[in-house]
């Protein structure tokens, strides 16, 4: 095991993680703020050690479309981007979602609508679990909220890709992608080789033992209705099994809480804070925060909610989770929400006044 | 003599290549898309790279080219072909990988990608099918129609002061530094599709050797979306589509600058 802590920004922990959890290979386009992920994979050379390709696209519309190619191959590819530039690459994930394609998509949220702001926003939930490509489709995502999950969740979505042939997402912010903090780095693990690909990938399109099979193929095109009926209910078969065995959460002191914070990404640090303060003046409050956005930790949410007569909803957007935390509690406890938008990360005072004027009154 | 008769193994001058299958074209009649499909798949089966191609095709009228050909297939969104082939090429680096793409797809949504993936002299063919119009949505204008031809979307000819000239994307490839064969051919003849396949095989032995970025283009017919019979189509092509888009290698360096 590697017990080595070191100390550096969570967008280069995506970039040495990558490397070490035997990723094939990196495509990206640069924008703030998380283009240290391709600066430091650049840095580190890894088509040198592992064989790892390293490579900046033209477009984030390139970025994606060439890990519909190296997924589609078998191979283990992944990208990262910042909110305008993950919405670029819309079309790609509802293709790889169609074809049953995994890959890994960083997304480090700014604040926005359009250009937005570079400063950090988590205003990207809507589009990363309900979806800014068309058709009936979903993508796994998983939100780390320290440096340490940004490295970790690099192979744990990689996982999660290749056991439901589907993209998963990491969606950190800027504040997670930007700040420093001390990280114990994954074992470096090879890459597979053309044997294990194979094996684990009898779908993918690379040629391999093609005397011996039909040819394998990727589209999502399908001019029979009834066949694309048939495909379509395949697909929401595997997301009721993915929400059904993989959802993550994490619960802190919410055994006696009355009150509910739920917050996921950084700010389920401040609102952990908030909760300190809160907790020092005698409030009986507790901590959710979702770890996978979707599937949406429902289950879990209801069990540290069963004593709450209140939540409130913290997130750095105008309220996007908060209507999936009112339907986990079927609307059966009010539900507040504090929301800073532009690029403002609230200091948790702010949360306590604002937990003080609503949801403490309930 | 009964068809049985006729189509006997001794009867046979040449053979459909095995790579082949025996699913029915949806292509019409008279479309330069079939014998583009045959020739690729002579040229895979005589290079014996049946077990390392990857083939990817587009959005337009040979969105299902993965139905008759029994290689491995990817269906890009439209456009982005390209960069499909890019990451395969980098990740598979012995693999022969080839983009098969029409005008719409490759000049006009995906002209970026196409650019790109040439200039970074990407180890892929790039194969172009130019009829100039959009054959699947019915006969649309397209960046390569010609100047004056009518379309569904220019019905009194395509006119410079509204739509723009057309684009000559083969003629551009060559002055990209990435690529290191571009030529343009055509099937019309005999001759003419013993010619492109020989430019196929050259495009796709560069890509295997390494040797920078290659670029077919195939000028084609659209009997369907051009409004006239097969062989008018033939002889309207010769007469108009050969003017401005010159049949031959443009570009031929057996390496690429370091």
């Amino acid at each position: 095991m590697n017990d080595e802590y070191v100390l550096m920004k969570g967008n280069e922990a995506i970039a040495h993680a990558a490397i070490r959890c035997g990723c094939d290979g990196y495509f990206g386009y640069p924008i703030t703020p998380q283009s240290e992920v391709l600066e430091t994979l650049s840095l580190l050379k890894p088509w040198e050690t592992t064989g790892m390709v390293v490579l900046q696209a033209e477009s984030e519309v390139a970025a994606i479309n060439m890990l519909y190619g190296g997924g589609g191959s078998g191979k283990r590819v992944m990208t990262s981007s910042s909110s305008p530039g993950v919405a670029l690459m819309q079309e790609g994930f509802s293709y790889m979602a169609a074809c049953e394609i995994p890959a890994l998509i960083v997304n480090v949220q700014r604040g926005g609508p359009g250009l937005g702001t570079i400063q950090p926003g988590q205003c990207d939930y809507y589009q990363a679990t309900i979806g800014g490509g068309n058709g009936d489709y979903n993508v796994i995502v998983l939100a780390p909220n320290s440096v340490q999950e940004m490295a970790d969740f690099v192979d744990e979505a990689f996982k999660l890709a290749f056991r439901y042939r589907m993209p998963a997402m990491i969606l950190s912010d800027g504040v997670i992608g930007q700040m420093m903090e001390r990280v114990k780095l994954p074992e470096q693990k090879p890459r597979r080789t053309e044997e294990e690909i194979y094996a684990e990938c009898p779908w993918a399109t690379n040629g391999i033992n093609l005397k011996n099979r039909k040819p394998n193929f990727h589209s999502s095109l399908e001019s029979d209705p009834l066949l694309m009926d048939k495909r379509n209910e395949a697909l929401q078969a595997k997301y009721a099994k993915v929400k059904e065995c993989e959802t993550r959460a994490e619960s802190v002191s919410c055994e006696d809480a009355e009150y509910l914070l739920v917050g996921f990404g950084s700010m389920s640090r401040i609102a952990e804070e908030a909760m300190h303060l809160l907790r020092n003046e005698g409030y009986k409050v507790g901590l959710f925060r979702p770890i996978t956005l979707w599937p949406f930790p429902e289950r879990e949410l209801r069990e540290a909610a069963k004593n709450a007569k209140g939540i409130m909803v913290c997130e750095m957007n105008a309220g996007q989770m908060i209507n999936d935390v009112r339907l986990a509690v079927s609307c059966q406890i009010p539900c507040d929400h504090y929301g800073r938008m532009g690029g403002i990360v609230p200091d948790p005072v702010e949360v306590v006044e604002a937990m003080k004027q609503t949801t403490l009154k309930r | 003599m009964t068809k049985e008769e006729i189509i006997r193994p001794e009867n046979l001058v040449c053979g459909k290549p095995t790579l082949m299958n025996d699913a029915p074209m949806h292509y019409c009649p008279g479309c330069s898309h079939g014998v583009v499909h045959k020739i690729i798949a002579e040229v895979i089966e005589e290079m014996q790279m049946e077990e390392k191609t990857v083939g990817i095709c587009p959005v337009g009228c040979a969105v299902f080219a993965y139905r008759y050909l029994d290689v491995d297939w990817q269906e890009a969104a439209h456009g982005r072909a390209p960069a499909v082939a890019t990451a395969i090429k980098r990740l598979w680096p012995d693999r022969l990988v080839f983009t098969y793409q029409g005008d719409g797809d490759l000049a006009c949504i995906g002209a970026c990608e196409t650019i790109h993936a040439l200039n970074r002299g990407e180890k892929i063919t790039v194969i172009f099918i130019n009829n100039a119009i959009y054959g699947m949505t019915g006969g649309q204008m397209a960046p390569t129609t010609l100047v004056g031809m009518k379309t569904a979307t220019c019905p009194y000819g395509r006119d410079v002061n509204l739509h723009g000239y057309p684009l000559n994307m083969t003629d551009l490839a060559v002055n990209l530094e990435g690529t290191a064969y571009v030529t343009r051919q055509s099937v019309h003849t005999v001759a003419a599709i013993r010619k492109a396949k020989r430019a196929i095989r050259k495009a796709f032995e560069n890509s295997i050797n390494g040797i920078g970025s290659n670029m077919v283009e195939i000028v084609s017919t659209c009997s369907a979306g051009w409004k006239t019979s097969p062989v008018k189509a033939n002889k309207w092509m010769e007469e108009n589509m050969f003017k401005y888009y010159h049949l031959g290698d443009l570009k031929d360096v057996g390496k690429l600058k370091d």
